[in-house]
């Protein structure tokens, strides 16, 4: 079933499409810059853009800060919204479950899919936001195989690359809360639309309240409280307490919310 | 093959499912028949485990669903309210990805599989194509085709003719015939009393959720006792077989007689011309109907 899922999301348009516009946005903005020029002051602006202008190889980590807070949690929300109420509205749930595929390896193997997904979306903006980096801003200026940590200090391009890659990890890991969440409102509601409405109403009202400081005593359990922390990746050393939280705290979501998805799923009379 | 007991079924206030006692055996084509929201399609659910029955038992192959739905299921085809398939994938993929998703299908033959669904029903040429250009009669096909992917000993189909033309339905009920006669027991719900008349050996009707005729079809259309004759001379016809007229409309009489043979001997020794004679049969239709004396329009399950 986890194969037969996976396959589905390759071979699904809607995919493909998701994934181009998530990559629309950084390439507009390195276009942008290169055009202009001006970047944002140091400590200003996404993550990272103030140092794109000098190394383009480090444009896949400004993309990721570009496209997480918004557009990333929009896909995600919108591909597992529809993970099981779109299958209960073309009608495919009830012959998927009398072929018989069991409804907790449904709801797995949708899991997986939703990850696989997500996954898939990192990485591709990653990529791509390396290669439109390195063409449209250059590579780096000094040949010196260093990068200057946010702390100050350097890293070697080994460390860049070994540290990117657990950065987009953990950017992965960040939307599976919501991804959770909304797995969980698929299979309460039949419309996909609903389902993915439900879950980012819910992360924006976790955005709102970590503006506000009488929320204070919420804050270390907003799901987006943590989202950023990929930025500790590039300090010397790592600063490990916000991602360790972050992760933490993502697993909690998922569990809560897988929970409340099989408990609900389990049970359902499927009248689609 | 099918055994339900006192199977009931409530969604919240609404009473869909009232009781009911299903019987098919094995080698049956049987026809469940109730009029729209009479419950039809909320019972395939429950036999399917798709709806969990609120109380009651469902027996299915000779084992209790929907708790052995894992070895029952993979023995039974179905059609359950109109097919579905995924539109911007053709025929065949989707077949193929159903047949991977069941888990206990080998990957070696599928394609043989997959392709000799779609030759049973007659979809081999638009196989390749996407199912989103499909007509209705096509999906239709394609849904059957997925229902015999695993070769089934018992097809559960809910109103498989939808959709299909004349030609369509002639095809699909020849197929499911040479099905039932290589040992396929079928259960089909519907709500064209033609369609079952020609197709089912046994007949339950569904009115409001409650079983209210479950018996073979020949049983069902037994000779009345009745005899019908059309005569131009029905006057001397009444006036001879005196109080044996039971009904007069015009030159058709409806007259109690056993045997036909006997009163066409009869009329004719009186010379009374005679048209047509033949034993009374019910209809499909009037045993339905005389057995839902029902209100139409009155619906309680939800659409």
């Amino acid at each position: 079933m986890i194969a037969v899922e996976l396959r589905k999301l390759l071979r699904r348009p809607r995919t493909w499409w998701t994934i181009a516009l998530l990559n629309a946005l950084p390439t507009l903005v390195a276009v942008l810059l290169a055009i202009t020029d001006v970047g944002p002051q140091p400590g200003e602006g996404p993550a990272f853009l103030s140092a794109v202008l000098t190394d383009g190889t480090l444009f896949p980590l400004a993309a990721l800060a570009i496209v997480l807070p918004l557009f990333m949690p929009v896909a995600v929300a919108l591909y597992a919204g529809e993970a099981v109420a779109g299958e209960a509205q073309t009608g495919t749930l009830r012959y998927l479950l009398v072929r018989p595929v069991g409804r907790t390896r449904v709801l797995v193997a949708k899991l997986v899919g939703i990850m696989a997904f997500v996954l898939l979306a990192v990485a591709v903006v990653a990529a791509v936001a390396y290669v439109v980096g390195l063409l449209v801003l250059g590579g780096r200026e000094d040949t010196a195989a260093t990068v200057t940590a946010i702390s100050g200090s350097t890293l070697t391009t080994s460390e860049v690359v070994q540290r990117t890659l657990l950065a987009v990890l953990y950017v992965a890991l960040s939307m599976l809360g919501v991804a959770a969440l909304a797995l969980f409102l698929s299979t309460v509601s039949d419309s996909s639309l609903a389902a993915a409405f439900g879950a980012l109403a819910f992360l924006v009202a976790s955005t709102v309240l970590l503006t506000l400081d009488a929320a204070q005593a919420l804050h270390p359990y907003l799901p987006t409280r943590y989202w950023l922390a990929f930025v500790d990746l590039f300090r010397d050393p790592i600063l490990w307490r916000d991602l360790v939280r972050g992760v933490a705290l993502q697993g909690v979501y998922v569990l809560v919310f897988l929970g409340a998805a099989w408990a609900n799923f389990g049970t359902k009379d499927i009248t689609s | 093959m099918i055994r339900t007991h006192a199977l009931t079924k409530r969604f919240g206030p609404v009473l869909a499912v009232d009781r009911v006692d299903l019987d098919v055996r094995e080698g049956d084509v049987y026809g469940f028949l109730g009029a729209n929201g009479s419950g039809k399609t909320t019972t395939v659910r429950m036999l399917l485990g798709l709806v969990l029955a609120t109380s009651g038992t469902v027996e299915v192959l000779g084992e209790p669903m929907p708790r052995a739905g894992r070895t029952v299921l993979p023995q039974v085809g179905t059609l359950v309210e109109g097919p579905a398939a995924y539109g911007h994938l053709t025929g065949r993929a989707n077949l193929a990805l159903l047949d991977a998703a069941g888990g206990r299908s080998g990957r070696r033959d599928r394609a043989r599989r997959v392709a000799e669904a779609l030759e049973l029903v007659g979809m081999d040429v638009a196989a390749d194509r996407r199912v989103r250009g499909y007509s209705l009669g096509m999906r239709q096909r394609l849904g059957l085709a997925a229902a015999l992917l695993q070769r089934p000993r018992l097809l559960v189909l809910d109103e498989p003719t939808n959709g299909l033309d004349p030609q369509g339905i002639r095809e699909m009920r020849e197929l499911l015939l040479r099905l039932n006669a290589e040992g396929t027991t079928i259960f089909l719900s519907s709500h064209l009393l033609a369609e079952v008349e020609q197709l089912c050996s046994r007949v339950g009707v569904l009115d409001r959720g409650r079983l209210v005729v479950q018996d073979d079809l020949a049983t069902l259309r037994a000779p009345t006792g009745r005899t019908v004759v059309r005569t131009p001379d029905a006057a001397a016809a009444v006036t001879l077989l005196d109080g044996r007229v039971e009904h007069r409309d015009g030159q058709r009489l409806v007259v109690r007689a056993q045997d036909p043979a006997d009163l066409n001997a009869t009329l004719v020794e009186a010379g009374i011309r005679v048209h047509e004679l033949g034993p009374e049969r019910h209809g499909l239709e009037q045993v339905v109907l005389a057995a839902t004396t029902g209100h139409p329009g009155e619906s309680r399950e939800p659409a």
